[in-house]
């Protein structure tokens, strides 16, 4: 029985560090990972479960973090994009982005790059119709795609 | 964008989720995925005084083979059932599941709230009539089974009561012989199809169509079942010729308004296209031939 402006205590797991924050109940898993943990890389976009760019893992699956409550996320393990490079080494799959030049301006690249991690953590060795489909939930405005698509083949040819 | 502040509530168990619901009298709501209803508050379409949710009760994500029929709990997702192969057994529901939105709207929404929710424009419901799929509900004077075809009785609008709660979806494993397709077409991926089409039919000797369930989704207040279309086919040998004449009768039974995803009567022409292929793959499915078929849309390769 929790007042609306009541704090809620919520246990998460975020990059692989325990976490213990209270948030409102209509806090959203984005304002979470944005306002109180200051992970900006995670972005919003269209604020509307459309673009994508807001995209996070969710124990271990992609989900857009725009249109999850932050008390649906107790208990979880959540992954941002902070958490896939280590050691100050980008993640092969930035590298891969990078090097294909898989973005442009960059806003929608944290979105996408944690849907390709989901992408190729399901299939390895995904078919092009996989790849579309793994990604339809992220919208580009700059590439057109077929360099985040080259880029998202070449990760999956280094083997992630 | 945020919501109007709320009350949360978190039921650990199906009981104290229906209790919940009694005592908040019309001020609580469901929590399942949120995939319809977050996105509603954030426009504050939707104004709940509070939400029950049903993500931390355990045993409603079950996806079960019982006595001929698969058993797929409310808050199973629909990445968990594109992902299942005891649904792939089943290919009309693998079909749905696997296109519904993107993948990341897959990974949240649940079957369980869709059917509840009662879209006119949600896939599951169309899907679920051609099967003839049950939906066991939970409340406050205990359990009840329904059909599909009585539990929607309008647009957002279900037979469950105030405090009552879907707690599993029932489809019967299909006999030999049958097949099914779902093909709803859409503008892109993230968003409701603009008309779709659900065919399941069994083939007995010498190609003749038994049994035959059609709805379609998208095209009226709900999912439309065309007792013309069907009839077109029953006791018919499934051809070029019996497909078209269906789809002619499936057409006229659409009833879509014009709105941002095509005039009525495009969408009326989609209506017919996509109830020919629909029919066509159901029935080579049928004969043992496996078909890729979904949801459609440009990108999709």
């Amino acid at each position: 029985m929790s007042l609306a402006f009541d704090k809620i205590p919520l246990q998460l797991t975020v990059n692989g560090k325990p976490c213990a924050v209270e948030v409102e109940p209509r806090t959203l898993l984005v304002e979470l990972i944005r306002e109180q943990l200051n992970l900006t890389g995670t972005h919003v976009g269209c604020d509307t479960t459309y673009c994508g760019a807001c995209t996070v893992l969710l124990n271990g699956r992609n989900v857009k973090s725009c249109t999850v409550l932050a008390v649906q996320a107790d208990g979880s393990d959540v992954r941002t994009v902070e958490g896939l490079a280590t050691e100050g080494k980008l993640h092969p799959v930035q590298e891969a982005y990078a090097a294909n030049h898989g973005l442009q301006c960059g806003f929608c690249t944290p979105g996408l790059l944690m849907s390709t991690v989901r992408l190729l953590e399901k299939h390895p060795k995904p078919t092009d119709q996989q790849i579309r489909k793994a990604i339809a939930g992220n919208t580009c405005r700059c590439t057109g795609y077929q360099n985040i698509l080259k880029a998202i083949r070449a990760a999956a040819a280094a083997g992630k | 964008m945020s919501p109007y502040p709320f009350h949360y509530h978190r039921a650990h168990t199906l009981a104290e989720a229906v209790t919940l619901l009694a005592q908040l009298g019309g001020e609580g709501q469901l929590l399942a995925g949120g995939q319809s209803l977050i996105p509603l508050m954030k426009l504050r379409l939707a104004r709940p005084g509070a939400l029950v949710d049903l993500n931390f009760v355990p045993g409603l994500s079950a996806i079960d083979e019982h006595s001929g029929e698969i058993r797929m709990g409310a808050m199973v997702r629909h990445a968990e059932l594109e992902d299942s192969e005891l649904v792939a057994r089943v290919p009309i529901l693998h079909d749905c599941a696997a296109g519904i939105a993107d993948s990341q709207v897959r990974n949240m929404g649940t079957i369980g709230g869709s059917v509840a929710e009662a879209d006119p424009s949600g896939d599951w419901v169309a899907v679920l009539l051609t099967l003839g799929a049950r939906v066991r509900c939970t409340g406050p004077q205990g359990e009840r089974v329904l059909a599909v075809s009585d539990f929607v009785t309008d647009a957002y609008t279900t037979m469950l009561g105030p405090a009552e709660i879907v707690r599993e979806i029932m489809v019967q494993l299909p006999p030999a012989k049958s097949g099914g397709a779902f093909i709803a077409f859409k503008r892109c991926a993230s968003v409701y199809a603009s008309a779709s089409a659900a065919v399941q039919l069994t083939l007995g000797d010498g190609d003749i169509c038994g049994d035959i369930h059609i709805a379609l989704g998208c095209v009226g207040l709900t999912a439309v079942v065309p007792i013309a279309a069907q009839d077109a086919l029953r006791g018919k040998s499934v051809t070029a010729k019996s497909i078209e004449n269906a789809a002619d009768a499936a057409m006229a039974a659409a009833e879509p308004q014009s709105d941002m995803r095509g005039s009525a009567d495009y969408k009326r022409v989609l209506v017919r296209a996509v109830v020919k292929r629909a029919i066509d793959i159901a029935a080579r499915r049928a004969r043992g031939e496996r078909v890729e078929a979904g949801h459609e849309y440009v990108a999709r390769v």
